[in-house]
């Protein structure tokens, strides 16, 4: 007699035969590459997993942690930045309940290595008890935002103010208000780490996409002289490399600016990139535009509705739909390129791995460990950004034509 | 000048009017007057300017020569004109270009929400009753995607209906359809043009034009060469243009 478990198992070591017969072994010439990556593969897979556990020293990061995180920004002034945190957890609660999936594997994804982090014993993870407990509280913030729009109703617009809101108060709350007690002042010089990485990849998108937008419109203008001026500064931007954007905004913004009006190097930086990043876009979205078939223009025009609402109900859309993974790569590449301010002297995650290796003799010997750990925390920000682009793509393949 | 108690009369008026597509010369002074409540059906060999024509109507086409009156309004280049005439015009196409982004009940209601400012409760109850009247009723969640192309070309009736148009284009509506679905579109248009409907239709539906014309026009290289009542037309062709075309299609 075969047991019920003996032929389960069976079943099982049958569907692994098949699957490495059909994807490993069905041809001579898959036969002969697996031979030659598998050992290559599992030699790279033990060794790297030897190194990680076993070589490296992660004391350059683990003891410096706060600085990757946040750079110079004042030890006394921390709950700021917990603050800014929460609220965004909290308001992805919310989200993650009125909006399903999208938002959901967003907070899933942020979830994840917080707790994670906050969970590993002090063993293998020598961080503080107060930054652990802080991120526990920021993980509440996915909790509370839940709870309050279960047993609250909130509608998408005061959830939309809200997102938006939220963006000015985290600014407020991070900068400070010169002469006020309660929040003292932070030049954003002080901004580093991760901080930093994120304030220029956000604000640099939330500028970006709407420039993008507006150049591409403005390129398919009928007016001449806009669609002239738009053709030019796109094809002149795309034609310079960010680094020399990033020194020309340092040296020629001020000259720009009138007298007495001072923009930071940090709001230098992000002036940079967006104009950069936005000129990219423009030629993202154009292509957006161009793959809206004209019987859409026109239906909407028969039906009354002027060039304004054609373009911002009917076309845009669909254009922008049309090429969310240009954008999303569009955005990832941003994301990247903030690391470049190190040249204009501003310490992002990279920088401050820099600073930290050659600022400390005893850490000198520990540069892999400090850009591998970079490398991780860059990889995982550009996958969920990736990874939300295809759900947010498969959410909006319903209307597919 | 008469042509005063002409717009008065007629809701549709055409005077000598030409269009060019780059050396083109696609409309060679066109003259029709169309009254309200009549169904005029246009037909022609391809080329022939039959569909140049009819876009002109809601200035999809802009003219280059002559005069186009839409109930009482002159097309010219002044928008503010131009937006009026396409209140009052609704448009059906060949290929339907239904909003593909928005649900049917959305594709019918954003117009009359955005243009006339109706509430979305109003909106959305002139689109329902507007699906039941074209026979889907039961398909208003659903997406243009999701249904057949008769089934969309019904909905693209229903959109235009909603903005409540005086008068209705349809070009080519029955052209990209499977012959078994062309039926079902044929049967709304009808109970359209019996409501008493100002209807001009591009179309070599015959059939149909017997059925339901009160006139047909034969267009030809940018000439009207022929036109007259179904029985004219059909038993009675003047023009040898007219008789060769209706000997191929019929």
């Amino acid at each position: 007699m075969v047991t019920e478990q003996e032929r389960s198992m069976f079943s099982i070591t049958t569907s692994i035969y098949n699957w490495v017969r059909d994807n490993l072994f069905s041809s001579p010439l898959n036969i002969l590459i697996t031979l030659f990556v598998f050992p290559f593969a599992f030699y790279l897979f033990i060794s790297s997993g030897d190194w990680i556990l076993n070589q490296a020293e992660w004391d350059a990061i683990t003891s410096n942690i706060r600085i990757f995180l946040i750079g110079q920004y004042p030890q006394s002034e921390l709950w700021r930045i917990g603050t800014v945190a929460f609220i965004t957890t909290n308001l992805l609660g919310i989200s993650w309940h009125l909006k399903g999936i999208v938002f959901q594997r967003l907070s899933l994804i942020i979830l994840v290595p917080l707790i994670s982090v906050i969970l590993i014993p002090a063993m293998f993870l020598d961080i503080s008890i107060g930054l652990r407990s802080w991120l526990a509280l920021v993980s509440m913030g996915f909790l509370f935002g839940y709870l309050l729009s279960k047993f609250q109703t909130i509608s998408t617009r005061v959830l939309l103010i809200s997102w938006s809101l939220s963006m000015i108060i985290d600014f407020i709350l991070l900068r400070g208000i010169e002469d006020f007690g309660a929040l003292p002042y932070v030049s954003t010089n002080e901004w580093g780490g991760l901080l930093l990485t994120f304030f220029l990849a956000i604000i640099g998108i939330l500028l970006s996409f709407p420039l993008g937008i507006f150049l591409a419109l403005g390129r398919r203008s009928n007016l001449p002289f806009v669609k002239g001026a738009c053709v030019i500064f796109i094809e002149s931007i795309r034609a310079v490399p960010l680094v020399t954007l990033l020194f020309m905004t340092l040296i020629i913004v001020p000259l720009l600016l009138p007298e007495g009006w001072r923009l930071d190097r940090v709001g230098r930086a992000i002036a940079a990139i967006t104009i950069f990043s936005g000129a990219y876009m423009a030629e993202n979205v154009r292509g957006g535009l161009a793959s809206v078939p004209v019987g859409q223009t026109e239906a909407a025009k028969a039906l009354g509705l002027g060039p304004l609402l054609t373009t911002t109900l009917i076309v845009l859309p669909q254009a922008l739909r049309n090429v969310i993974p240009a954008i999303v790569g569009q955005f990832i590449s941003l994301f990247k390129d903030t690391s470049l301010v190190v040249i204009v002297g501003l310490l992002d995650l990279v920088g401050i791995g820099k600073a930290v290796v050659l600022g400390n003799v005893e850490y000198i010997d520990q540069q892999a460990e400090v850009y591998v750990f970079i490398a991780a925390v860059f990889w995982v920000f550009t996958f969920s950004m990736s990874y939300v682009s295809q759900i947010i793509e498969q959410s909006l393949g319903v209307g597919d034509r | 000048m008469s042509s005063n108690i002409d717009t008065n009369d007629h809701i549709i008026s055409f005077e000598d009017v030409h269009k060019w597509f780059g050396n083109f010369h696609v409309l060679k002074g066109i003259n029709i007057k169309i009254d309200k409540g009549e169904v005029v059906v246009v037909f022609g060999p391809s080329g022939s300017g039959k569909s140049t024509f009819i876009r002109t109507i809601n200035r999809l086409e802009e003219h280059q020569n002559g005069k186009i009156t839409i109930d009482g309004i002159e097309l010219t280049t002044d928008l503010k004109n131009i937006d009026a005439v396409r209140r009052e015009v609704g448009m059906v196409f060949q290929s339907f270009n239904l909003f593909p982004h928005l649900t049917v009940r959305d594709n019918i209601s954003l117009a009359p929400m955005k243009v006339r400012k109706w509430s979305r409760q109003e909106a959305t109850r002139i689109s329902d009753e507007l699906l039941d009247r074209v026979g889907i009723s039961d398909q208003a969640d659903k997406y243009p995607a999701q249904l057949s192309g008769g089934q969309q070309q019904r909905v693209a009736i229903a959109r235009s209906l909603a903005m409540q148009p005086k008068i209705m284009l349809f070009d080519e509506p029955t052209s990209a359809l499977d012959p078994e679905m062309i039926k079902e579109v044929l049967d709304v248009m009808k109970e359209l043009a019996s409501s008493g409907m100002t209807m001009v239709v591009v179309t070599h539906e015959m059939g149909f034009a017997r059925e339901v014309a009160d006139r047909l026009v034969m267009f030809d290289e940018g000439n009207i060469v022929e036109s007259g009542s179904p029985e004219e037309i059909f038993e009675n062709p003047k023009n040898d243009r007219t008789k060769l075309f209706l000997s191929q299609i019929l």
